[in-house]
C-alpha cells in the first residue's frame, strides 16, 4: 500500500532520517517507535510532503508521490494528524469537520451556495463516531486537549483516507484519555478498513494495537516485525526498550 | 443539533420543556434594511454636506468590506489595498471622461480592471508569508501611485482627472420624490444601491463553501493544506475578489468626488481603511461598515473642535484595541450578551 524506500533527510549535516525502508500493508496497523529525536516526525513529514527528501522515494499504491505538495498527497488518500494539535481554533467543532467535507468533495470553488447547509448529516455522524456529538457548537480552540485530538482525528477522517498517519495520537494525554483514544482508534480503523501508521512513545499503546512495529534509532530502522519479534530483539532492548517494556507487557 | 444532543445529556428528564421564548423585539427587526432605509432618506432630510458625508461612508464601507475579505476572512494583512481602489477609480474615470463611455460599461470595467491587477500582483504576493506579504502589497500599491503620478497622458499626472462627468441619471425622475433631486444626490442614491448589492454578494461569498475554506486558511494554513486545499490558489482567489470590489468602490468614489487624483492611491489611504476595519471589528461582517461610519463621522466632528484629529484617533484606537479587541461591533455584541444574561438571571 505505502512503500518508503531508501529515504534520507539531513538538516545542515545532521542526518535526521537515513536510508529508511518501510512497507505498510493494506489494513495493517503499523507503529513507528523510537526515542525522542529518532526521526519519527521527520519520517512522517517526508511521507506527507511537508519535507522533501534528499534521496529515496515514497510510493502509494505503486504511484510515486515523492516530494508532491501536501494538499495533493492528501487528495491521493493519505490523511494525517499532527503531533501538536492542529485544528481551526476560531471555527466551531461542527464547522471544522464540515469544512473538511466541503474540501474533500470539491466544493471549495463554489462561492454561491450556503456552506452551513451542506454535509450536515455526514458531519454529525462523523462527530458522533469520534465522540464529539455534545461539542458540535463549541468553538474548537476552547475544547479540552483530549477533545481537540479527537476533533483532529475527525478532520483527518472526513477526507476518507485510505492510509491514516497519526503522529503521537496520545501525546500529552492522561492515562484514561489514552485508553479511550486507543479504543477509539482501534474501532475506527476496523470500521473504515483503514491502513494505520502511527508514531508513539507510550509502549502500552503500541503493543496493545500495533500489528507491526518498526524501531527507529538515530534516523535508521534497527528492527522491524511483529510485536513479539521486536520485543525479543536484542539490539532494540539495548538501545531503547530496556526496562519500560517489561512493565508494559 | 442541540435537539439531537439533548436526550443523551439528560436521559433522566422525562419531558424536556422546549425553551421557546418569543424572540426579543431587537432580534426581529431587520437591522440591515433599517440602516439602508435611513441612509436612503439622507438627500431629503439632510443638507448637501450630509449627503456628501453619507456617500463617503457608503463607499468606504464597501472598500473596507473588500479589505476584510482578506483580513478577517482569509487572514491576510494587506497594506496596499488602495492600489485596487485606485485602479478602479482611474479605469472608470478614464473610460467616462476620455472615451465618453456610459457608466453602465465603465463601472463593471473598473471592477474587472482592478481584479486583473490584483491577479497579477497577487500572484507574487501570496508567495510570501505574513509581514513579507504585507510589504509586497505596499510596494505594489506604491508602484500604482507612481504610475498615477507620472503618466501624464493617461492619468493626468499630478493634475489628476478633474471633472469626471456624472452618469446620465435623468431616468430617476420617474421615481416618485426624485424629480427635484440634484444629480449629485441621485448619484448618491445609485451608489447606495450598488454598494448594497455588492455587500450582499460579498456576504454570500463569505458564507459559501469557498468562504469557509478561506476561514480555514485564516485559522491554520498548514492544516488547511492537509485537508487538500491549495492554499496559495485560494489566497490568490480571495485577493482577486477583494481587489475587484475595491475597484468598484474606487469607481464610485471617483465620480462622487468629481475627479480622480494620485492622492487617492497613496498608501496612507490603505492604512485608513485598515484602521476602519479593525475599529469596527474584523471578525464581524458588519464591523468594517460600522468602522467606516464611525471614522468618517468622527473625523468630521472632531476637526470642528480641534486640529489634533490624529491625536484623538490614536487615543480612541488605543482604548479600543486594549478594551475591545473585537472592535466596536465586538464590544456591542459583548455588552448585548451581558445585558441579556442580566435580564434572564
Amino acid at each position: 500500500m505505502l512503500e518508503v524506500s531508501g529515504i534520507s533527510k539531513s538538516f545542515g549535516g545532521f542526518r535526521a532520517v537515513s536510508d529508511v525502508n518501510l512497507t505498510v500493508e493494506t489494513r495493517q496497523i503499523t507503529a513507528v517507535i523510537g526515542p525522542n529525536g529518532a526521526g519519527k516526525s521527520t519520517l512522517f513529514n517526508l511521507i506527507t510532503g511537508h519535507l522533501r527528501p534528499d534521496a529515496g522515494t515514497v510510493r502509494l499504491d505503486g504511484h510515486d508521490i515523492t516530494g508532491a505538495p501536501p494538499f495533493r498527497i492528501c487528495r491521493m488518500g493519505i490523511g494525517r494528524s499532527f503531533q501538536r494539535t492542529n485544528i481551526f481554533p476560531q471555527l466551531t467543532v461542527f464547522e471544522n469537520v464540515q469544512a473538511a467535507f466541503l474540501v474533500h468533495h470539491g466544493h471549495g470553488r463554489d462561492f454561491w451556495s450556503r456552506a452551513d447547509t451542506l454535509y450536515r448529516d455526514e458531519t454529525a455522524a462523523l462527530l458522533a463516531s469520534v465522540g464529539l456529538a455534545d461539542e458540535e457548537d463549541t468553538i474548537a480552540g476552547t475544547l479540552a486537549y483530549g477533545h481537540q485530538k479527537q476533533l483532529e482525528l475527525g478532520l483527518a477522517l472526513a477526507s476518507d483516507p485510505a492510509v491514516l498517519l497519526l503522529d503521537e495520537p496520545t501525546a500529552g494525554m492522561s492515562a484514561s484519555e489514552t485508553r479511550e483514544t486507543i479504543r477509539l482508534l482501534a474501532r475506527i480503523a476496523a470500521e473504515r478498513a483503514l491502513t494505520l501508521l502511527f508514531t508513539e512513545h507510550d509502549m502500552e499503546v503500541v503493543f496493545s494495537i500495533a500489528q507491526k512495529i518498526a524501531v527507529l534509532h538515530q534516523g535508521r530502522i534497527i528492527a522491524e516485525g511483529r510485536p513479539e519479534e521486536v520485543r525479543g530483539d536484542a539490539e532494540v532492548r539495548r538501545v531503547y526498550l530496556g526496562h519500560g517494556l517489561v512493565h508494559a507487557s | 443539533m442541540t435537539a439531537a444532543a439533548a436526550p443523551s445529556q439528560a436521559p433522566s428528564d422525562p419531558a424536556p420543556v422546549p425553551k421557546r421564548r418569543t424572540r426579543a423585539l431587537a432580534d426581529r427587526i431587520p437591522w440591515i434594511l433599517v440602516v439602508f432605509l435611513i441612509m436612503a432618506t439622507v438627500p431629503w432630510v439632510g443638507t448637501r454636506y450630509d449627503t456628501f458625508l453619507a456617500g463617503q461612508i457608503v463607499i468606504d464601507a464597501l472598500f473596507a468590506v473588500s479589505l476584510n475579505l482578506l483580513l478577517g476572512t482569509t487572514g491576510l494583512v494587506s497594506f496596499g489595498h488602495v492600489a485596487y481602489f485606485g485602479v478602479g477609480a482611474y479605469v472608470c474615470g478614464i473610460l467616462m471622461k476620455t472615451y465618453e463611455l456610459p457608466f453602465s460599461v465603465a463601472f463593471p470595467a473598473a471592477g474587472l480592471g482592478a481584479a486583473f491587477f490584483a491577479l497579477v500582483f497577487g500572484f507574487f504576493c501570496v508567495r510570501l508569508a505574513k509581514l513579507y506579504f504585507a510589504m509586497l502589497t505596499l510596494a505594489f500599491s506604491q508602484i500604482i501611485w507612481a504610475i498615477a503620478y507620472k503618466w501624464n497622458d493617461v492619468t493626468g499626472g499630478d493634475q489628476g482627472l478633474p471633472e469626471i462627468p456624472y452618469p446620465n441619471l435623468d431616468w430617476m425622475s420617474v421615481i416618485p420624490g426624485c424629480a427635484d433631486l440634484s444629480v449629485g444626490a441621485r448619484f448618491y442614491l445609485l451608489s447606495l444601491v450598488l454598494v448594497a448589492v455588492s455587500l450582499a454578494v460579498v456576504h454570500r461569498i463569505v458564507r459559501s463553501p469557498f468562504g469557509r475554506v478561506l476561514t480555514t486558511i485564516r485559522d491554520n494554513p498548514e492544516r488547511a493544506a492537509f485537508l487538500g486545499v491549495n492554499v496559495k490558489a485560494y489566497q490568490l482567489a480571495a485577493f482577486v475578489v477583494a481587489g475587484g470590489f475595491a475597484g468598484l468602490a474606487g469607481a464610485l468614489y471617483g465620480i462622487f468626488s468629481r475627479g480622480v487624483f494620485a492622492d487617492y492611491v497613496f498608501w496612507s489611504k490603505s492604512a485608513e481603511i485598515l484602521i476602519m476595519t479593525i475599529l469596527g471589528g474584523a471578525s464581524y461582517f458588519w464591523g468594517p461598515p460600522v468602522g467606516a461610519a464611525v471614522l468618517v463621522w468622527l473625523n468630521q466632528w472632531v476637526t470642528d473642535y480641534t486640529q489634533y484629529w490624529s491625536f484623538v484617533l490614536g487615543a480612541i484606537l488605543l482604548v479600543l484595541l486594549f478594551g475591545f479587541p473585537g472592535g466596536i461591533v465586538g464590544g456591542v455584541v459583548l455588552l448585548w450578551r451581558k445585558l441579556k444574561r442580566l435580564r434572564h438571571a
